[in-house]
């Protein structure tokens, strides 16, 4: 065993001597943090159980970041408890460095490294011998796609090879958690695919990743759970099926006209199971509480009316339909 | 992506006990950069033409190199060139200093760094050595053009070796304040502002403060022969300008006078030589401010576990 990973083993039975596995790897209860007047989390309850891909959603200045932050050892909690693998953010954290990878949402480089030099450097600094470097970093540099780069200066890459460069860095140290904060802003749709891929042979490799990002809807079939953050609390936590069955009593369906959908929309807001109801051009869509029976006596009905469907579907919802109906007030009790 | 075993990995390589990541990575990025190479050029002219300009003004004055020998003419130069490194010095210290860690700040690496092993001690120190190094090489790059000096005699070695050790422990100082500032202060030009300001003070404004509560005393006490028990404390404020501080260690005779500035007749000499209080004065406060950065570099500080209390 490397020196680094037994010093880990050696926390791990310190943090937990019972050596169990069923210990979450993140842990967090009752967190408050306030900058000034501004309160940036409201008391948020988290648990993210080992090897777990969770998500993390909300708006703008709901407080993902300074949650991912706080992980990181880089802000204090003002009030609560925040544990990672068993060990107190606040109590050891030089124990909880050793075992998480941070990506900040911005972050700087330093230009006039090479790109090996760069994930050197960050070996160093993680106290990982050279001898285990140079066995190292070919083989991440071959994970985020830029072997051919080695030799670059860190100034001539792209933003996307960049974002992979600081990937590669949170990984040089094999760390268990990664806190990832919008690793794909700013990226074009390629190299937000060579960044969904990587997070997925990542996830094959048993890391416990934490992901903020606003292409969650492109990363839903490798998310196991999500966070739903809004005004520093948690209103929601769970698989992305559970939080769209609770956050909907029922379906959505979706009603494309030949014309006269300005009409329907009316006669659809008075219609029993009808929730809310939105129209983009002849498309409607709205929330229906009823059942196979209801529905088809709605279509009838609608065609007895005069009206002329082109399409009468329940509609394929994504996350950032979840996002959008959870951030817009329709909030539901975690 | 396991490297090779303990037991199978070369000895540590004597380079990586003496340089951390920090300082290899300091060393490497600066003279990367052709910004130091252009200081570095700048500073030698600077310092040029104050030394020949004031070698320059001897010869046409004093007629110092024309066949003539004179100690007394040359330590003056010396002292002059000595005095005018001091002021670059305290000009470049807090310009490579202020803006280290609020820098890395400012270009969103220094969260990447306070995720890594590397204690704060260890960024702050690695830090403080480089800028100090950097320092280091332009005043030893002054060396050919401090050594004329030596062609009029007067001046010693030892008392040239001195004088850079005075520089050094003068850059140490002022360089801890500029990494301080840097630390606590969000913004580099906050910092610089800060630091400059700082650094003006104590070279410009103790010696602005002694003359001027030099002339307020001496007004004061021009109604009494013998005030009992009273000495020119104001020479202690002359003990914090590094400018006073180097003359006294050439001129012994600097502190008894500087003491006794301000009151006539008084005959007592200096309580303590102004070069010593300068160095006690500053050490202690070079060490705090070293200390306050390392404390305040992370926002979250190992905090001792309550007894009892478990953590699982």
């Amino acid at each position: 065993m490397t020196e680094p990973a037994a010093r880990q083993a050696a926390e791990a039975r310190q943090a937990d001597p019972a050596g169990s596995s069923e210990r979450p790897m993140v842990e967090i209860r009752g967190l408050r943090k306030r900058f000034g007047q501004f309160e940036a989390l409201r008391s948020v309850d988290l648990t993210i159980r080992r090897g777990t891909v969770f998500g993390f959603i909300g708006p703008n200045g709901a407080g993902k970041s300074t949650t991912m932050a706080i992980l990181a050892t880089l802000l204090p909690p003002d009030e609560g408890v925040v544990r990672v693998d068993g060990i107190d953010v606040n109590e050891d954290p030089e124990a909880v460095r050793r075992r998480i990878g941070y990506m900040p949402d911005f972050f700087g480089v330093y230009d006039q490294f090479r790109t090996t030099e760069y994930l050197h450097f960050y070996g160093a600094s993680c106290g990982i011998p050279k001898a285990e470097r140079e066995a190292i970093i070919p083989q991440l540099l071959e994970l985020v796609n830029l072997a051919d780069k080695k030799d670059a200066y860190v100034d001539t890459l792209s933003r996307g090879m960049k974002q992979r460069l600081c990937l590669a860095r949170c990984l040089v140290h094999d760390p268990d958690l990664l806190i990832l904060d919008e690793p794909a802003s700013g990226l074009d749709p390629r190299a937000r695919i060579e960044m969904r891929e990587i997070l997925k042979e990542l996830r094959s490799m048993g890391k416990t990743i934490i992901i903020s990002s606003h292409i969650l809807p492109e990363l839903a079939e490798m998310v196991d759970e999500i966070g739903v953050i809004e005004q520093g609390r948690l209103i929601a936590q769970g698989s992305v099926a559970e939080i769209q069955h609770r956050l909907r009593s029922g379906r959505i369906l979706e009603l494309r006209l030949a014309g006269r959908a300005e009409e329907a929309v009316g006669l659809l807001e008075g219609e029993p199971h009808v929730g809310r109801v939105m129209r983009e051009g002849q498309l409607v869509r709205f929330q229906f509480a009823g059942g196979d029976e209801e529905q088809a006596e709605l279509l009838v009905r609608l065609v007895g009316l005069g009206f002329r469907p082109i399409a009468f579907s329940e509609a394929q919802t994504n996350l950032e339909d979840v996002f959008l109906e959870m951030t817009k007030g329709i909030g539901v009790e975690a | 992506m396991n490297g090779p075993s303990a037991a199978n990995r070369p000895p540590r390589d004597w380079r990586a006990k003496l340089i951390n990541p920090v300082l290899g990575k300091e060393f490497t990025l600066r003279m990367r950069t052709p910004r130091s190479m252009w200081a570095l050029l700048f500073y030698l002219i600077a310092i040029g033409i104050l030394a020949f300009g004031m070698l320059f003004i001897f010869r046409l004055d004093y007629g110092l190199g024309a066949g003539v020998f004179d100690p007394s003419r040359s330590r003056t130069m010396f002292l002059f060139v000595s005095i005018a490194q001091l002021g670059l010095i305290a000009f470049m210290t807090p310009g490579l200093t202020a803006g280290v860690i609020s820098g890395e700040r400012e270009k969103q690496t220094l969260n990447l760094l306070l995720v890594t092993q590397q204690s704060n001690s260890s960024i702050i120190l690695s830090k403080l050595v480089s800028s100090l190094a950097f320092m280091t090489l332009l005043v030893i790059a002054t060396m050919p053009i401090f050594s004329v000096v030596f062609l009029y005699g007067g001046i010693s070695p030892g008392q040239v070796g001195t004088v850079f050790a005075f520089y050094l422990f003068t850059m140490l100082a002022f360089g801890s304040f500029g990494i301080l500032f840097s630390t606590l202060m969000k913004r580099t030009m906050l910092s610089v502002i800060a630091s400059y300001g700082l650094t003006l003070f104590l070279y410009g404004g103790t010696a602005f403060l002694y003359l001027v509560l030099g002339l307020l005393i001496e007004n004061l006490s021009a109604n009494q022969t013998n005030p009992p028990g009273y000495y020119g404390w104001i020479g202690y404020l002359l003990g914090l300008n590094p400018a006073a501080a180097l003359v006294s260690i050439f001129e012994p005779e600097f502190s008894d006078s500087m003491f006794r500035a301000g009151l006539r007749g008084r005959t007592t000499g200096a309580p303590i030589e102004l070069w010593q209080e300068y160095f006690i004065v500053y050490a202690v406060l070079t060490v705090i401010a070293i200390l306050l950065s390392i404390r305040h570099i992370r926002p979250v500080r190992k905090r001792k576990r309550k007894k009892g209390a478990g953590n699982g």
